[in-house]
């Protein structure tokens, strides 16, 4: 009962993770119909931006009080990550809208060799670690001396989860630019007519995954204290899982998609192998998609003649 | 005229300008600062404005000569009439395959006539054996992409079935390469139909995540299966093929003593060239002639529309497991070709990059054109095998300049470059194999590239 309940909390908070970059994935895919490869790479990219705003802030400003460090590393990685994922966008993938559907996602496979690479040869191939940011725990329960604790760096990303999605909920949900994005989804060329910016809307939507992905990022490198280049890969094909598990387009489906994935891969290494973790994770998503290939939340593709 | 001149140097000017501050602002972080590692092992913060400053520099000349050359070959390139094609295209087209083949085939003695005994090894391995491993993988994919069109992401796990296939039977069993080598097919293509069941009723992106996710489970289950394939570790000490029972080593049953000649590791090499050379043509010319047969046939008209395909009694079922199983088999041959090749092998050579590699050849090189796959895999192969052998950049940029190091940017690149330039791939007609009394080229516009 007591691991139950400890793997829960450390199965949210990895699912919170993922879940902000699986909201990345979604909204692209739901909007120009493409699986962002790079998207996990710029991830990566994030983590290391916060990795230096968080080095100058302390070593450099001499910042002492971790909030206000944590807060201005946040502002800043998702400033930078949105510039570097609106560039992508721009340079790598509106030249192949409307081109053939391979066109684009051997761009993104291209652009997430390069992304990786490029960090790589830029900062160095070294795993990159700081000290713990944040400390403190707060003891739930206690009972044959097994604690379950729920530490001060989980809070914090359960907080910022929650009011980073409840704030961009509101952005799709009811704002003009939500609007335009959900009428660029089902039709990019009567949204045009109706006065869309499509190629703007398409702008901001991988400006938007971008910040979403520099929050993961941010507390990946305050939650795990190191980082390395090849950092983005497997949680970024983790992230695509959690979108295609909760049906992909679909905005709650990301996030609960990427809980259960947080919670699986959790509990399976508690309670089985922590060796086969990922391969647990991969066989959700193989089964998710033969039998139920819309996923949770999606609508169902019909096919038409 | 003069006055729109201008305005487009004034306009370059401003492009340029709005450039460079986005560049400042894009490599500010990660190429100004450098997070490097002091002697108490503590992260710090070095910074490199002169390398920012001159990348920065760099974007905005790039940016302004861009102006003046790409935009305007851009602009004009729709407005353009098509040429027909002349005599010397035609000429050129109707001999390019029969002279490629007659240059791969006398490759290795160009090779040694030019470079000497000494310098052979390196061409003919890392640049031959290296980029015919590749086609061939290529044209195996090309079968599940190019004709039946089915995205698979996880090619690669059938390549690491016929590796591991090859390393475990002729370690523990001792059979030879050659029994081994139909072996890997065979076991590959069990497991392309083995994975094809399942996702048989997926299309396209669906498609492509759930290859992927096989082809990582099978590297996952290879690195934590330790008994049988130990790990990361890797396996060793392979046994290498032989010529026909014959081994290629120094003793008096060697390769060399029996045919009377000084004793080379360069002969395995030589011979080990023509055995992928001699595999890859059997893969082209399998594909081209189950192209006309009824199976062919059906895997085109499966990728064009499978709806239409299903409604004239075509069993879709069968159609795509044979695909499956046959692009897995000669990606099996590939594999044991690998295996015994290197001697060593460990997962990391059976990554997701690796998957990705193959396809991006096949897709840069123009799906379903065997021709466009031979030259893409040369171009992104042998550009990033030839990336090697720049060290005279050293005198350029200084001792620490590793030019290696930029291999896998500049792959990454070039993918990017070549799908935004080519969308259709390098090679942009495709042979149908189906006319009414002339055979035409068609544009690979007009082929489908499948919906699962």
């Amino acid at each position: 009962m007591e691991v139950f309940l400890q793997q829960l909390i450390n199965g949210i908070t990895l699912g919170s993770i993922y879940g902000l970059i699986a909201i990345g994935y979604t909204m692209v895919f739901g909007i120009i119909g493409m699986v962002n490869f790079a998207h996990g790479d710029v991830f990566m990219v994030s983590a290391f931006i916060a990795l230096i705003a968080f080095l100058l802030l302390t070593t450099w400003l001499g910042i002492t009080s971790i909030a206000l460090a944590l807060f201005i590393v946040l502002i800043v990685a998702m400033a930078f990550t949105s510039l570097v994922n609106w560039v992508i966008e721009r340079v790598a993938y509106r030249p192949l809208r409307g081109s053939f559907r391979l066109a684009p996602l051997i761009s993104a496979i291209g652009m997430s060799i390069f992304l990786s690479n490029f960090v790589q040869v830029a900062q160095g191939p070294r795993n990159k670690s700081i000290p713990p940011m944040i400390q403190g725990d707060f003891v739930l329960l206690n009972r044959n001396d097994y604690a379950v604790t729920l530490s001060m760096k989980q809070l914090i990303i359960w907080g910022v989860t929650a009011v980073l999605l409840a704030a961009f909920w509101y952005l799709v949900a009811k704002t003009q630019l939500g609007r335009a994005q959900r009428a660029c989804e089902q039709d990019q060329k009567m949204a045009a007519l109706v006065g869309v910016d499509v190629d703007r809307t398409i702008s901001i939507t991988f400006v938007i995954a971008a910040a979403l992905a520099a929050v993961a990022g941010t507390m990946y490198l305050m939650y795990y204290g190191v980082v390395s280049f090849a950092d983005g890969f497997v949680p970024g094909v983790k992230a695509f899982t959690a979108a295609v598990l909760g049906g992909i387009g679909s905005l709650p489906g990301a996030v609960v998609g990427g809980i259960l994935i947080g919670l699986i891969e959790t509990f399976w290494s508690a309670y089985f192998s922590i060796d086969y973790k990922d391969v647990a994770a991969f066989s959700v998503l193989a089964i998710t998609l033969i039998f139920l290939p819309q996923g949770l939340f999606g609508r169902p593709d019909v096919e038409k003649v | 005229m003069a006055a729109t001149e201008r305005v487009d140097v004034v306009r370059a000017v401003r492009d340029a300008a709005r450039a460079g501050v986005i560049g400042f602002a894009l490599f500010l972080p990660l190429v100004g600062f450098l997070t490097a590692v002091n002697g108490r092992n503590e992260l710090y913060l070095a910074t490199r404005w002169p390398l920012l400053f001159s990348l920065v520099a760099a974007i905005v000349v790039a940016r302004f000569v861009y102006a003046f050359t790409f935009a305007r070959w851009l602009t004009q390139r729709t407005q353009r009439p098509v040429a027909a094609p002349s005599a010397a295209r035609a000429w050129m087209r109707r001999w390019f395959v029969p002279f490629a083949i007659g240059f791969v085939v006398v490759y290795p003695a160009i090779i040694l006539l030019t470079a000497g005994t000494g310098g052979a090894l390196k061409w003919i391995d890392n640049f031959g054996i290296q980029i015919l491993i590749y086609v061939m993988l290529g044209w195996g994919l090309n079968i599940v992409v190019g004709l039946a069109g089915l995205l698979d992401l996880g090619y690669v796990a059938f390549y690491a079935v016929g590796a591991y296939s090859y390393a475990l039977l002729a370690k523990n069993f001792g059979f030879t390469f050659w029994i081994l080598l139909p072996l890997a097919g065979i076991l590959s293509s069990f497991w392309g139909v083995m994975l094809g069941f399942p996702v048989l009723r997926l299309r396209g992106d669906y498609l492509a995540i759930v290859t992927l996710a096989f082809g990582e489970i099978i590297r996952l289950i290879i690195i934590n299966w330790v008994d049988l394939t130990n790990g990361y570790a890797g396996i060793t000490g392979i046994p290498r093929p032989s010529f026909f029972g014959i081994p290629f080593n120094a003793e008096d049953n060697g390769f060399d003593a029996v045919f009377g000649l000084e004793f080379s590791p360069l002969h395995r090499t030589i011979f080990l060239y023509y055995v992928i050379l001699a595999l890859a043509l059997l893969t082209a010319f399998v594909t081209v002639r189950l192209r006309r047969l009824p199976v062919g046939r059906a895997w085109e008209a499966l990728r064009e529309d499978e709806i239409a395909c299903r409604s004239l009694g075509i069993n879709t079922t069968n159609t795509k497991l044979t695909a499956f199983a046959m692009g897995a088999m000669f990606a099996g041959f590939a594999g044991s070709f690998f295996a015994a090749r290197q001697g060593f092998i460990s997962p990391e050579s059976f990554t997701f990059l690796e998957s990705a590699t193959i396809l991006s050849i096949v897709v840069l090189g123009g799906m379903g054109s065997q021709v466009g796959v031979a030259i893409a895999a040369i171009v992104m192969i042998g550009g990033t095998e030839i990336m090697r052998e720049l060290d005279f950049l050293k005198q350029i940029f200084g001792p620490t300049f590793d030019p290696t190091q930029y291999r896998m940017l500049l792959f990454g690149l070039a993918m990017v470059l070549i799908m935004i330039w080519r969308p259709r791939g390098l090679i942009s007609t495709r042979e149908p194999s189906v006319f009414l009394r002339e055979r035409k080229r068609i544009s690979a516009d007009l082929v489908k590239e499948g919906h699962g």
